[in-house]
């Protein structure tokens, strides 16, 4: 069964030295019709950067040099202006960070979904209204005829996100891209969130693309998990593979260093050294500067991807097919 | 709501107040009525003469209060009677003020009212479709031609537009005015032309920053995510909540419709406020230029607080408080 | 001591400053990132307003003497500068056209024909020279108000946006009451009132001219009083004048440089206006334009005049504006906008 989406190669760059810097650099991935990825990473590792770069909507400077992104049959990145506003927002929705500034201040919430309907489907306006009155139900926004009609600086930051949520879902639309969907909200929200989010996917059969550094979110919502690190992704694999049998230092490092994981009464390990800026990306495996496995080929050669069986790869020197699984999490 | 009304419109009367104040400190204070006398009737004049016309213009009375003058001095004067609009005559030539205000408010307003509207009608569309191109050379040439515009003195397009049009294509009158319906556009059509060259690159430019700062908000990011054109989000999206720095530059401008041009009324003999004020200006008539500044004020405070009643109608967040 | 030495000792001091601020500026990232980049886009625009401002220097620098060969009497016992030096003894008696050899009307001949790039004027003084002494007046108009106004909004910006409470209520205002008054209309009084001389048109503008700016660093100081490193600093011990010096200072300073940028040809603008209207500064284009403006309607017109002090003002003005903008492009968020 061929995956619903379908991401090779894909780069964009920002202006910088040369080409450019890679900010998203030969990213692979793929998501099968109602499986949920998890795009997992620090800020900063250009996750959004890619996300962005599905829906073409990546910020000015930058600008996508090369890949292909395959949503069902048709190729996302080199169709019409015209087309790919058809795909966005019907087959493709995405929900961003701050539900804060993303909702038009001055319309109401109602109207606001109402157009995400009427700009893809022929309906009159009581229908759209109809239709947006249930999806606000469906989403769990308490008293929702009232709700309609509120201005987006009435509701609270969850009501706000309920209502981003209802307008990408209002097109039935096959693939979310959820871009940090939960931080910026209170943690009792964020729970809240979660599990709707779980929910609509299973009632529906969607896929999600989640965009997150929330490990305990990949944990609640994901069937894989794709790990990036400086604008590459460095592990894919099931949630079993990666919380149970991560290969990669820098995966391995990530959920040692995850306080929900620790061990009560030790020393919390970390990760030593910073995140490097785009400018600073040292040559070969871009991790090598922080790694504690490092050797020779780390600083030299780019690691190639090794595929350990079932879905489960890895881009490590460190890593090959023979070698044991290190300690899990 | 009514509660801010009423603090605004509280405070306006205060800046009011202080606006008199700074009146009288200039008018009075640094230039004595001695001189304004002196102006007026002449250097040689004897004492006589020059104390009559104190009495005759309410100059006699002494500048603050003091004991033996606590209500019958010039600062209780200047407040009393500007608050209660009585602005006496002119200096220059003893008509009373009010009357020439009367009749040059016509005439003004039949010049800024149309400038200020087609303004409106030719920059706000220019400026979204500049914006809609954003970096492209349609945007970088509009942005030029703004700043070409913007860098001419309005004096040269004044003395340009009546040398060319004027004298050399006979296409309109060069100055005058003539308020009879059926030829008043022939000698409005000058002014109203260089005003709009004069101003359409400074509002293109503005426009078009308010425009393009709008186009990078997160919420048109959602709505391009929903599958909204560039068109619709210009027209919808950016041009509604460009609104409030928009209506903050129009309605400030409301004031000066009444006030006139100074500049277009004097060049192109116009009969308006803005030609009476040019004219106190140039025979030192303190008493028309005092009443025209404070005047002035009252309609920019007005204009202030109708501004801020404005953002009540067009941004939700404001009206709800 | 004359007045032409203290204007000497002004200019050597004005360079002598420039030269300062260079110097520090190039310690610092954000200014030479800056002025490359500002090199890069603008460069005709900045060679362009360095030519004026050299212009303005040559006449800038003057002393009395030496002038003892010419026909100009009075010349010999006032100070001249080196741009009147180099213009000395071109002088005709009346209007003759740009590269002319005959007077424009009645065709005497002239004393030196076709040396007049820009023709002369009504009493035979060479236009290109009357056009080039206006560099000094218009920069001195942009330039010495911008030094008035901008550290008056910076002291009371600063201090309104810093200690807030009373200080601000006054501020703010004072700024409500001068900003409600028509600008054109309040300059003129105060105009009327000060006096007409450069120095007093000069301080009108500034007068008119700093609310703008003052508001904007009273919002930038409330936002910068709040930054956590400002709480840090205090809590360290640093002297409230010390973090003012230190912290917010700096920080506004790019403002300051956008500022001065773009008030500056709003000022030369708005002098031409008061020109205009009779009460604007000795030798300035404005001045020029006001009285070219009959010449128009001669016959044939005389229109050299009119058209070099066009041309110059505009072009210092476009340069200006040029800079401006791409200055504003690198260095400024949003704040200024909120205000044009």
């Amino acid at each position: 069964m061929t995956a619903l989406l379908e991401v090779k190669g894909l780069t964009a760059r920002f202006p910088g030295p040369g080409e450019g810097l890679p900010i998203v650099d030969g990213v692979d991935f793929h998501i099968d019709s109602g499986e949920v990825l998890a795009l997992v990473g620090e800020s900063g590792c250009g996750k959004s950067m890619t996300a962005l770069s599905l829906m073409r909507l990546l910020p000015k400077p930058g600008r996508i040099a090369s890949g292909r992104v395959r949503l069902g049959d048709e190729e996302v990145l080199s169709m019409s202006v015209n087309a790919m506003r058809r795909v966005r927002g019907h087959r493709m929705a995405m929900i961003f960070q701050e539900p804060m500034t993303s909702l038009n201040p001055v319309v109401r919430v109602g109207k606001q979904v109402m157009e995400a309907i009427r700009l893809h489907e022929d309906v009159s306006r009581s229908a759209a209204r109809l239709r947006s009155l249930e999806l606000f139900s469906e989403v769990g926004i308490p008293d929702p005829e009232a709700r309609l009609d509120a201005y987006p600086h009435q509701l609270s930051g969850g009501l706000k996100q309920r209502v981003m949520i209802a307008m990408a879902l209002s097109t039935r639309p096959e693939l979310l891209i959820a871009d940090e969907p939960t931080t910026a909200l209170d943690v009792t929200i964020q729970a809240q969130i979660v599990r709707l989010l779980r929910d609509l996917q299973r009632d529906r059969g969607m896929s999600i693309l989640l965009i997150t550094h929330d490990l305990g979110v990949v944990n609640e919502l994901s069937d894989r998990v794709a790990v990036m690190y400086a604008g590459r992704i460095v592990e894919t694999g099931s949630r079993q593979d990666i919380f149970k049998r991560p290969r990669h230092p820098y995966t391995r490092g990530l959920l040692r260093s995850n306080p929900a994981l620790a061990v009560p009464g030790e020393r919390l390990p970390e990760i030593q050294g910073v995140v490097p800026s785009p400018v600073e990306w040292p040559q070969g495996c871009r991790f090598s500067t922080r790694c504690s496995e490092v050797f020779e080929p780390c600083r030299i050669d780019v690691p190639q991807t090794t595929n350990l069986g079932e879905g489960h790869r890895c881009d490590c020197h460190g890593v090959t097919s023979s070698t044991n699984s290190g300690d899990g999490a | 709501m009514l509660n801010y009304v009423l603090r605004r419109i509280g405070y306006g009367i205060f800046v009011v107040l202080g606006v008199l104040l700074l009146l009288f400190i200039l008018f009075f204070a640094v230039t004595t009525p001695e001189d304004v006398a002196r102006k007026a009737l002449g250097e040689r004049v004897p004492v006589a003469v020059i104390e009559q016309w104190k009495v005759n213009h309410g100059y006699d009375k002494p500048l603050l209060p003091g004991p033996g003058a606590w209500r019958d001095n010039m600062l209780v004067e200047h407040y009393r009677r500007m608050l209660t609009f009585d602005f006496g005559r002119s200096d220059a030539d003893d008509v009373p003020i009010s009357e020439r205000i009367k009749s040059g408010i016509g005439p003004s307003l039949a010049l800024t009212l149309p400038l200020f509207i087609l303004s409106l009608v030719v920059a706000l569309p220019l400026s979204l479709l500049v914006a809609f191109f954003r970096e492209t050379y349609i945007d970088r040439t509009g942005v030029v031609l703004a700043v070409l515009a913007m860098s001419v003195s309005i004096l040269l397009y004044i003395i340009g537009a009546q040398y060319i049009i004027g004298r050399v294509l006979h296409w309109f009158p060069i100055s005058g005015f003539d308020a009879d319906p059926r030829v008043i556009l022939r000698f409005l059509a000058l002014p109203i032309l260089v005003g709009l060259c004069a101003g359409i690159g400074g509002d293109l430019r503005f426009y078009r920053t308010v425009f393009l700062e709008e186009s990078n908000t997160d919420y048109v990011r959602t709505a391009r995510a929903k599958g909204c054109g560039e068109a619709r989000i210009m027209s919808r999206h950016v041009f509604r909540n460009s609104l409030i720095p928009l209506l903050t530059r129009v309605v400030l401008a409301i004031p000066f419709l009444f006030m006139g041009s100074l500049l277009l009324e004097s060049f192109f003999g116009i009969p308006g406020l803005g030609a009476i004020t040019v004219d106190a200006i140039q025979g030192n008539d303190f008493s028309v230029l005092r009443t025209m500044v404070y005047i002035g004020s009252l309609l920019f405070v007005g204009g202030q607080i109708l501004t801020d009643l404005s953002y009540g109608l067009v941004d939700p967040r404001v009206r709800l408080e | 001591m004359a007045d032409w030495v203290w204007s000497n000792v002004v200019v050597a001091l004005l360079l002598m400053g420039t030269g300062g601020v260079v110097f520090y500026a190039r310690r610092s990232r954000m200014w030479t990132e800056t002025f490359s980049d500002l090199w890069r886009r603008r460069r005709f625009a900045v060679l362009v307003i360095g030519f004026y401002v050299l212009v303005a220097l040559l006449d800038s620098v003057a002393w009395v003497g030496g002038m003892d060969q010419g026909e100009d009497t009075v010349a010999r016992y006032e100070a001249q500068s080196i741009l009147d030096r180099l213009f000395a003894g071109s002088q005709e008696r009346s209007y003759s056209a740009p590269f002319a050899d005959v007077e424009f009307y009645g065709g005497a001949p002239l004393t030196h024909p076709g040396a007049h790039i820009l023709g002369t004027d009504l009493i035979g003084r060479d236009v290109l020279y009357l056009s080039l002494k206006g560099a000094r007046v218009a920069l001195l108009i942009g330039g010495l108000t911008s030094l008035l106004a901008i550290p008056l909004a910076l002291l009371f910006g600063i201090s309104a946006g810093y200690f807030g409470g009373r200080i601000d209520d006054v501020v703010f205002f004072v700024m409500s009451t001068l900003a409600s008054m028509p600008g054109l209309l309040l300059l003129i009084a105060l105009i009327m009132v000060l006096g007409k001389s450069t120095v007093a048109v000069c301080f009108a503008l500034a007068i008119t001219g700093w609310v703008g700016f003052c508001r904007v660093v009273r919002g930038e100081t409330f936002k910068l009083r709040e930054l956590e490193y400002v709480s840090a600093a205090r809590a360290l011990g640093v002297s409230e004048f010390g973090i003012i010096v230190r912290h917010i200072l700096p920080n506004l300073m790019h403002l300051v440089i956008i500022t001065f940028v773009l008030m500056f040809s709003g000022l030369v603008l708005s002098e031409a206006i008061l020109s205009w209207l009779g009460i604007g500064v000795d030798g300035s284009w404005g001045q020029m334009i006001d009285q070219a403006r009959n010449e128009l309607s001669r016959d044939p017109i005389v229109w050299w005049n009119i058209v070099s002090a066009g041309l110059a003002l505009f072009g210092l003005i476009l340069a200006v504006n040029f800079v401006g903008d791409a200055l504003r492009d690198t260095l400024d968020p949003r704040t200024l906008r909120e205000t044009e």
